[in-house]
């Protein structure tokens, strides 16, 4: 027989803190937070979020495109948000691990209205419309989908930047203590960055979606709230935001910072401007079999293109 | 072994390549491919055939190992299936994506690095799979060692085509290549050391 005598700082078995929850302590204490607070504040945060989803499911369609919209299953199964795995399917089957409820924006740089702002105060009022607009991957495939959203200028104005802010940038979620489970390996450079000059943050057709088929919008799609810009390739439609920074100078992107011969800053859908691996002069709509033409500004032309009237879109891709 | 050991050997792994194969059939037939079914019918017909050209590869170094010549007869028999899954994998492209067009394909050739790759990696392994039988062997006499020989180039435009479509920084292409040194160097290593002659069976 083996006799194990105890070293004196060894701790007992009844003193361990049980590993499942030592490892979920965090979830512990925002739990216990949570209910802390939600008895002082009975309802109140429920109610912002019941009333969102309302908001959400009565919003008024103010544009669509002549084309038939994808499906739920499509867009909600097959997405590009590396933070949740690279595999297209990954981000739908990951999503548990997105926490979007409490969630803060953090709001600096060149506005008024700088410092930390919750979800709900961020968007209360804010009129919430349904539009349909294309979106167009730079990996050349698109759908058609009906957002939920506000537009970003609304957004912009509430946050009331000074004159010296000339471009806006955006981060998605980044917890270094708690990554997310695609952020453990770098596919990307953490926090994934994305950012718009002025101008095009402004344009009515830059929207901020908090919803999709007149529901919440779903964590692998970039709840609780994304960046949607339908005539850039999708990677610049950032999902998760948890930043906001009003710069004078133009911010670094994540794309850009990993392949900058390969992905620019503006990244404009443009199918005479190849990608230096594959043409980007048609692209593949989920549910179609052959490949369609890819459109100039993804069919947006008209409305953007005097945003980019003086500019060399080959050096500026 | 005996011969009927050998027999039910060689049925076991021509069964066990056409898995990946049926499985994806399956899919499609009962329309289960996902949201996207061509890329999933390419990524996966493609990632096979490069796989059963690394393996087709390993046998050379698997017969340093084991001593045994009839690892080397395999060889053709992973490359036969490399070639098999490499021409689903072109068929595909060639049907969906450019519409059986072949102007189109000469277009694409020029106009995406990484299809220049993978279209040379097939057509160096055409002659090869051609030139696969044991008639052609005795008719090209000591030419049909050189010529297949090009599995090497080929094998190499396989990883390519794949590294090169990638996007951000991931581990899977970096294995590939990996794998693909590691079967290169053994052949260098083992040559420069003599550690097998130069009959091939």
């Amino acid at each position: 027989m083996i006799f194990r005598r105890k070293p004196s700082w060894e701790l007992k078995e009844n003193q361990v803190t049980d590993e499942r929850l030592f490892l979920n302590r965090r979830n512990f204490l925002t739990a216990s937070g949570g209910i802390a607070l939600a008895a002082y504040l009975p309802a109140v945060a429920r109610a912002n979020l019941e009333d969102l989803r309302e908001r959400i499911a009565a919003s008024p369609k103010t544009m669509e495109v002549d084309e038939a919209a994808n499906s739920w299953e499509e867009i909600t199964t097959y997405n590009n948000f590396y933070e949740l795995g690279t595999d297209k399917t990954d981000p739908y089957r990951n999503a548990a691990a997105l926490k979007t409820d409490p969630w803060t924006v953090q709001v600096s740089g060149e506005c008024e209205k700088t410092g930390d702002w919750s979800f709900e105060d961020l968007i209360t009022g804010l009129p919430i419309e349904e539009r349909i607009y294309r979106f167009r991957c730079v990996e050349a495939w698109s759908m058609v989908i009906p957002w939920n959203g506000f537009q970003l200028s609304h957004l912009i104005e509430r946050l009331q930047p000074k004159s010296s802010a000339k471009y806006i940038a955006f981060e998605t979620l980044y917890d270094r203590n708690n990554p997310l489970p695609g952020q453990r390996t770098r596919v990307l450079e953490w926090p994934y960055r994305e950012g718009l000059r002025m101008d095009e943050a402004m344009h009515p057709l830059t929207l901020m979606a908090v919803g999709l088929y007149g529901k919440p919008i779903p964590n692998q799609n970039g709840a609780p709230i994304r960046l949607v810009v339908p005539w850039k390739y999708g990677f610049k439609s950032i999902k998760s935001i948890t930043r906001i920074h009003f710069s004078e100078t133009e911010p670094d992107t994540s794309w850009k910072l990993s392949a900058p011969h390969e992905y620019g800053f503006y990244a404009n859908v443009n199918p005479n401007v190849n990608h230096p691996r594959w043409s980007q002069g048609s692209e593949r709509r989920i549910g179609e079999l052959f490949r369609r033409p890819t459109l100039m500004f993804n069919g947006y032309s008209d409305e953007v293109e005097a945003l980019y009237r003086n500019m060399d879109l080959r050096q500026l891709y | 072994m005996t011969g009927i050991q050998l027999v039910l050997l060689r049925i076991t792994l021509h069964l066990a390549c056409a898995v990946p194969l049926c499985l994806l059939a399956i899919r499609f037939a009962s329309n289960n491919l996902g949201v996207n079914p061509l890329e999933t019918l390419l990524e996966g017909t493609g990632i096979w055939a490069l796989r059963f050209v690394l393996i087709s590869l390993a046998m050379r170094p698997l017969y340093i190992l084991l001593k045994d010549p009839i690892t080397l007869s395999y060889r053709r028999l992973f490359g036969l299936w490399a070639f098999t899954y490499a021409i689903t994998h072109f068929t595909i492209y060639l049907v969906f994506d450019l519409n059986f067009s072949i102007g189109g394909w000469l277009v694409d050739v020029q106009a995406r690095p990484f299809i220049a790759a993978g279209s040379g990696a097939l057509l160096l392994l055409l002659p090869l799979a051609i030139t696969s039988t044991k008639g052609w062997q005795r008719r090209l006499k000591r030419r049909w060692l050189l010529l297949h020989r090009l599995v090497y180039p080929a094998s190499m435009l396989a990883v390519i085509h794949y590294a090169w479509q990638i996007r951000g920084f991931r581990l899977e292409p970096w294995f590939y290549i990996a794998v693909l040194v590691l079967m290169l160097s053994i052949r260098i290593f083992a040559s420069r050391a003599k550690i097998f002659s130069r009959d091939t069976k």
